[in-house]
């Protein structure tokens, strides 16, 4: 199963929205609650971060008997060191994030410790891609 | 224990439509949503002075049993609405954290 949702940046009022919708999809599909719980937490963390710090991006989802693998794109200012960016309570978000409880540098150690497989690339100025797989 | 219970016991305004024959399994307390999204748990009753939209979505996708706003924080229309329809319980009281965290744990732990 292949599904596709576009991720607004700055628009806080619907972060979470596609995580959601993906969470629906993956408890119809009857995929073991334990993978769904750690999806989800990924997914939430990796939407809130387009929302938060690129312009817009797209979730990929690609399910099959064996894995979910999930595809996070979007342009935006790109992560100039991904090594930092993975110390958890570093954090590049705005004090108005901050305030409302995120940017407390723990999204990307939150995404690491709930997936099986986690690549990221990115390119300053262009934009970043979040690739993970979990196992069913 | 479930919630209706944990109502008629200790009380607290309720701001939403919800479920409230959930099991609270236990309680966590922090204004950091990634916090929040990485160490709570399934049935948690949450317990924060953050009251904007981005709250109901975490608590929907975690599955939390309520949240509950401290030090009299009241949820936005916006919250309010989005917690109607996405069944999350939103609860507040002019109690702060620590002690509103206090009453709940000796309410489960008296069970």
């Amino acid at each position: 199963m292949h599904l596709e949702y576009k991720v607004q940046g700055g628009n806080f009022s619907k972060a979470g929205h596609a995580s959601g919708e993906i969470k629906k999809v993956l408890k119809q599909l009857n995929v073991n609650p334990m993978v769904i719980k750690r999806i989800v937490v990924a997914l939430y963390e990796a939407e809130v971060n387009i929302v938060a710090h690129a312009y817009e991006g797209d979730i990929i989802v690609d399910i099959d008997d064996s894995k979910v693998h999930v595809v996070l794109n979007d342009s935006g200012p790109g992560i100039p060191s991904i090594e930092r960016a993975m110390e958890k309570g570093y954090s590049t978000a705005s004090p108005l994030v901050r305030e409302m409880g995120f940017g407390a540098g723990m999204g990307l150690p939150n995404i690491k410790k709930n997936t099986d497989e986690l690549n990221i690339k990115s390119v300053v100025g262009v934009g970043t891609t979040v690739d993970f797989i979990n196992y069913l | 224990m479930k919630v209706s219970e944990l109502l008629e016991k200790l009380q607290y305004n309720v701001f939403s439509k919800a479920d409230t024959d959930k099991e609270i399994t236990a309680g966590y307390a922090s204004d950091l949503l990634s916090d929040v999204m990485g160490n709570s748990s399934e049935g948690n009753i949450w317990v924060t002075m953050q009251t904007h939209k981005n709250v109901v979505a975490v608590a929907a996708l975690k599955e939390l049993s309520a949240v509950i706003f401290t030090n009299s924080n009241i949820p936005s229309d916006e919250s309010i609405e989005a917690a109607n329809e996405e069944n999350v319980l939103l609860l507040g009281t002019s109690k702060g954290t620590f002690e509103v965290c206090g009453e709940i744990y000796n309410l489960l732990e008296s069970k």
